[in-house]
């Protein structure tokens, strides 16, 4: 933010709130700008200032600030604020008044007659509102042409590899589809083989509505179900062991249906047929 | 007699060009285009902001998120593979009816002319086919990676919610596209997999008739299932993309180091 004149205040009374704040554990921004507005309050009453209109600062937030907290706010630029609504002000320019905005009506405003065709916006932010940007400027590289060289090679690799083996193997077209012709044996594509496989031991209820419902709301859980903070391999053994647990066992079951069931689903093992008869990509 | 050629001037003509009106609204003022490109830091920051790709990325990032062992790159891959299934997929579009009437199933016939007659068609049809499986490949891989490394604890919780829906709209892609070709392979794996939903608790058949616009697959599953793969999905997964790279950035750009 840009640097503000500094308004008058009573010191003995910010230090004071300061104290209050911090004793109750506030975070020490917040405990400032509280500290801050009561020493000018207490200035301007003391000072037969008109004293603005102020609600409690808990009606004011309207929260930004407490979901930001954790972020280090990345992109956001630093002073791209929330503005709680009720902090807009209106100020004419060389007015020293601030007045704050007139409550929504619902209606468009239509302009007031007389009134100058420029006018500013003015955000006084609380600081509760203010998004908190925590982040070691240090080691930082640009974007171009670091990220996006890498990139690009990476979009190269893979292209090349792509047409090269696309020039090589074909994909499949089998026979026209036959509705009457069930070919054996019938499998879905690999990546419900491990579902498929699944269906020779449970029932079709369980193998293929419940287990991939389960899977797909319990992977979206998984944040919100492991709340230890750490990212440290060390510290999360249980969490790597049953991920990996799980993933191996998904892949075990869908080589398993890909490459080891034959004509009825039934077992083979792949060394003694031609597989490749029995999966396709 | 020596013969005197006019040499171009190439330094001239380009500034020429670059004086044109037409040149100044297509870059910004700031763009490397107007100015010309020196290695310093003002203008790889300034080529980095009058790009579009400014809508991804940030001037700078931690020099950790170039690491290649970190993310391998899998998103982005994932991103690529996406852009590049788009492209095959569109020039397939000119060649595939999604028509398939008993005794003559225009799709079939059309795939083997894509195969057969049409320019690259036989390479594009390979190129979106592999691509295809590679996705699903690769997003499931970046899942383990965003895993292992723990990158979905806060403040990436819901950016990981996301993932999972995009690894989810994937195989949707993936599974109505199967379908498509129309051969014995296709209309089988699609059976096999619809058969499950017909065990979904109380509402079974419903959902089945809703999959396949009737009680089998038939023309009319093809259909539905042409239109879920080339507009309803990509659209949906597109709506979705934006919000999981939006959220990178917010979240802080790449998680990490460990
Ligand atoms: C269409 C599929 C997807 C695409 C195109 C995609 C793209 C990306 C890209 C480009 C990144 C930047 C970092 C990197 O390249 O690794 C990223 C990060 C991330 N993705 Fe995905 N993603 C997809 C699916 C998923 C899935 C399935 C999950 C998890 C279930 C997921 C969760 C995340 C999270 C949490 C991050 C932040 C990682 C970090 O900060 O280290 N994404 N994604």
């Amino acid at each position: 933010m840009a640097t503000r004149e500094e308004t008058p205040m009573d010191q003995a009374v910010f230090d004071k709130t300061m104290e209050t704040e911090l004793g109750k554990g506030t975070d020490r921004r917040v405990a400032e700008g509280r500290a801050r507005a009561a020493g000018v309050r207490a200035y301007r009453k003391a000072h037969g200032e008109p004293e603005r209109e102020a609600k409690p600062a808990e009606e004011r937030s309207h929260a930004p600030a407490a979901s930001a907290a954790g972020g280090d706010g990345g992109a956001a630029a630093a002073g791209a604020a929330q503005v709680p609504a009720g902090a807009v002000a209106y100020a004419a320019p060389g007015a020293a008044a601030v007045r704050t905005a007139p409550p929504p009506t619902g209606k468009v405003p239509a302009p007031k007659p007389g009134a100058p065709d420029k006018h500013r916006l003015l955000a006084l932010v609380a600081p509760e509102g203010i998004q908190r940007v925590e982040r070691e400027q240090g080691d930082r590289i640009n974007v171009f042409p670091h990220l996006l060289m890498e990139e690009f090679v990476s979009l190269l690799v893979m292209s090349a590899f792509l047409i090269v083996f696309s020039t090589f193997v074909n994909a499949p077209l089998r026979e026209l589809a036959n509705p009457n012709l069930t070919p054996n044996p019938s499998k879905a594509p690999w990546y419900f083989l491990g579902l498929q496989e699944l269906l020779r031991y449970f029932h079709p209820q369980i193998a293929g509505v419940i287990v991939p419902t389960l899977i797909l709301v319990g992977l979206m859980a998984v944040p919100y179900v492991d709340r230890n903070p750490s990212t440290k391999p060390g510290d999360r053994k249980l969490a790597i062991t049953l991920f990996t647990m799980l993933f191996m066992f998904g892949a075990v079951l869908t080589m398993a249906g890909s490459f080891f069931r034959g004509p009825s689903f039934n077992w083979i093992w792949p060394w003694g047929q031609h597989t490749s008869l029995f999966f396709d990509l | 007699m020596k013969l005197k050629l006019p040499r171009p001037n190439l330094r001239e003509a380009g500034d020429k060009v670059r004086e044109t009106e037409f040149w100044k609204s297509v870059f910004r003022p700031g763009s490397i285009f107007r100015r010309g490109y020196k290695d310093t830091q003002r203008d790889r920051a300034l080529a980095m902001m009058n790009n579009v790709l400014y809508h991804l990325h940030p001037v700078k990032i931690k020099r950790h998120g170039l690491k290649l062992t970190y993310t391998f790159c899998l998103g982005g891959l994932s991103f690529f593979l996406f852009v590049l299934l788009t492209i095959t997929g569109i020039y397939l579009m000119f060649f595939y009816r999604p028509s398939a009437d008993i005794g003559a199933a225009q799709a079939y016939s059309d795939m083997l002319q894509i195969r057969n007659s049409v320019f690259f068609g036989d390479l594009v049809r390979n190129i979106h086919r592999w691509g295809a499986h590679l996705m699903v490949f690769t997003v499931s891989l970046h899942m383990a990676r965003v895993f292992y490394t723990g990158a979905y604890k806060p403040p990436r919780e819901f950016n990981w919610v996301v993932g999972v829906i995009l690894l989810f709209l994937t195989l949707g892609l993936s599974f109505t596209g199967y379908l498509l070709p129309w051969d014995q392979l296709s209309i089988w794996a699609v059976q096999v997999g619809t058969s499950l939903a017909g065990y979904s608790p109380l509402i079974a058949n419903q959902v089945k008739f809703i999959l396949l616009g009737g009680i089998e697959v038939g023309p009319e599953t093809l259909l539905r299932w042409y239109v879920l793969h080339v507009l309803f999905l990509p659209f949906i997964l597109v709506l979705f993309l934006a919000v999981h790279f939006w959220r990178i950035r917010k979240d802080g750009g790449i998680s990490g180091p460990l």
